[in-house]
């Protein structure tokens, strides 16, 4: 052994070193992130209250209330916006991949890709500008919802894109064979051969905007009580909640809904995540 | 690519001879269910496009007449005095702290980031990788507004002796000079960024290992190479554009932050003596639009915070341009 190969031979070790301390350092903080919110919140969700309760009349300081006016609130709001956004990502996602060509397609996915990068305080903004300023109607959770949309279509379009183009091309060309029209071909044979992974792709879109917090912060003021019309003004959501409470998290009572609230919001995310990758293992186009 | 995104069979076939060419979409039929179905994709495309551009207009339009009646200068003034007779307002703190955190962020998560990717895909024992995986994703998943919780309450009390040895030992280097605030630092908000885009960078940088070719792996340890010679030789060159536009990406995201940081920073007042040290205080963009939602009372106001709103868009919109323009290339170069 001379030298430069033993040098060579400890710099591959140090390496090796290195990459185990790293992954080490990575985890630490990542994994106490989710101890803390599952031991501090998990008491509040074994209880029935928390699942049927809404926090009315409930101050800072008092124990006890639910989370069910938020919860419903989150899942109602995301529906609202998924019944948006979805049919807009889809259609795009088909434009770019089975019409789509030269200058037009490329300035959509381009301007796809920008609407990706937009911070949700700016969407939540840009909405604020048409519907309170320009338009002069009152903030509400369906204002939010259109500031949610902005940001669930790039996802849905990236994701429709992928699946569709893991479609093989044999299957339109067959379809064409048989003289099937272009837009039955693309309906039937095509989104649905792709159907599990676009599924997939709307659930994670869904996970990512029902934790956002901007919008709901500038457009849809925050109410204890139940309320199930997006058009009435204040509307009770999950990060909202956690809002609210972490004014005064000082206080027990608070402190402990708000960890409650967190890991609500937590389990409802992470569970449309395993639901799309359960659907995306059992139903993914085989290449 | 292209053989794989629905091109028709009629787009790679000849014209039969002696037949002028179709016109359009040859393998429409051209009956009312294909214009409708094309034209409602088309619709939704263009619909993109135009929502983009709306975005900018009206952000443009609502910050201008704000910006026009603002007393003071836009880019380095620092008092927030919107509203009122004589509007005067600057972005010069939201615009360093800003940019300051985001930039802190990326130097501590993007080596942190390729590291563990590199670990996940090349040095991890294969029980690991994808119970490894599939939590650094799940973390991806959770909402920013968790990670604001636990650098508030829990990670805040835990940094504030580590900052104070810092400053102590390092204080006399202007970055990390003392300034009396002990609570939500650049320094420390940057911490909470890095570690809430660690999840994004480590995906992407793991997809983008995972697709280095065998043979160029195969390649360098046949040469000889160590495995960390062949890394450096043969994955990280092939995964350099995909780090770059993933630590953009991520560097997007900690720009436009709104909530997390919301619940971390501490404000300046503007008579606070003006240093560039990341032990100083500040509101972020995203957190000064955010803790001041209820301030929108009259246009100018708002206009104000349109036009800091208007910095961040084109902050963002240049940073994932670069992305974009950085995975464009790498398509020309594989192709």
């Amino acid at each position: 052994m001379n030298n430069p190969h033993r040098a060579r031979a400890v710099k591959d070790v140090v390496a090796k070193v290195v990459m185990w301390l790293a992954f080490g350092i990575v985890m630490i903080p990542l994994v106490w992130i989710l101890y803390v919110v599952i031991s501090k919140g998990f008491s509040l969700l074994t209880t029935s209250v928390w699942w049927t309760g809404n926090q009315r009349n409930i101050n800072s300081d008092d124990p006890g209330g639910g989370a069910r006016h938020a919860i419903e609130g989150t899942l109602m709001m995301a529906g609202v916006t998924a019944l948006i956004a979805v049919p807009i990502g889809i259609l795009t996602a088909v434009y770019l991949v089975e019409y789509g060509r030269g200058h037009l397609a490329r300035a959509i996915s381009f301007m796809v890709d920008i609407l990706s990068g937009v911070p949700s305080i700016v969407a939540a903004l840009f909405i604020y500008a048409v519907w309170v300023t320009t338009f002069g109607i009152e903030r509400s959770g369906f204002a939010a919802a259109l500031a949610l949309v902005l940001l669930m279509i790039p996802v849905i379009v990236r994701s429709t894109e992928e699946m569709l183009k893991l479609v093989p091309n044999e299957l339109r060309e067959a379809s064409y064979a048989l003289g099937v029209p272009k837009y039955v071909t693309v309906v039937r044979i095509v989104l649905r051969t792709a159907f599990s992974g676009i599924v997939t792709g709307v659930l994670l879109g869904l996970a990512r905007i029902m934790g956002e917090t901007a919008p709901l912060l500038i457009l849809a003021p925050y109410t204890k009580n139940f309320q199930r019309d997006l058009f009435a003004g204040n509307f009770p959501t999950l990060p909202m909640m956690i809002n609210q409470d972490r004014g005064d998290f000082a206080l027990a009572t608070a402190a402990e809904r708000m960890w409650g609230a967190a890991l609500t919001l937590i389990v409802l995310v992470l569970l449309l995540n395993l639901i799309g990758r359960v659907i995306a293992h059992f139903g993914s186009v085989k290449k | 690519m292209s053989s794989v995104t629905g091109v028709s069979v009629a787009d790679q076939l000849p014209d039969p001879e002696g037949r002028p060419p179709l016109e359009g979409d040859r393998a429409s039929t051209g009956r009312l269910g294909d214009r409708l179905f094309g034209g409602a994709a088309t619709a939704s495309g263009v619909l993109v496009i135009a929502i983009v551009s709306l975005i900018a207009v009206f952000l443009v339009v609502q910050a201008v007449p704000a910006l026009l009646d603002n007393d003071a200068n836009f880019f380095t003034s620092r008092v927030w005095a919107p509203g009122g007779d004589a509007p005067a307002f600057g972005i010069l703190e939201f615009l360093w702290t800003t940019v300051a955190a985001s930039t802190l962020a990326m130097v501590i998560a993007v080596p942190f980031g390729v590291a563990v990717a590199l670990f996940l895909t090349q040095y991890a024992p294969t029980w690991m990788r994808k119970p490894a995986a599939a939590l650094v994703d799940l973390l991806a998943a959770v909402p920013s507004i968790v990670y604001g919780l636990w650098g508030l309450i829990t990670f805040g009390p835990f940094f504030k002796p580590i900052q104070g040895w810092i400053e102590d030992t390092f204080g006399w280097f202007p970055l990390l000079a003392r300034t009396g605030i002990t609570g939500g630092t650049i320094f420390f908000i940057g911490i909470v960024l890095a570690i809430m885009v660690l999840p994004i960078v480590t995906a992407l940088s793991r997809e983008i290992f995972d697709q280095t070719p065998l043979a160029h792996k195969e390649g360098a340890l046949a040469l000889g190479a160590t495995k960390w010679e062949m890394i450096r030789t043969a994955v990280l060159p092939f995964g350099k554009p995909g780090v770059i536009s993933a630590a953009m990406l991520a560097l997007g995201r900690a720009l436009g932050e709104t909530i997390a940081v919301t619940f971390l920073v501490s404000g300046l007042n503007d008579s606070s003596p003006w240093t560039f040290s990341l032990f100083n205080g500040g509101e972020t963009f995203a957190s000064k639009i955010a803790n001041n939602a209820a301030e929108f009372s009259n246009p100018s106001r708002t206009g104000a915070y349109i036009a800091a709103g208007l910095v961040l868009f084109v902050l963002t919109f240049v940073v994932n341009s670069i992305a974009r323009v950085v995975i464009e290339r790498r398509k020309a170069f594989t192709e």
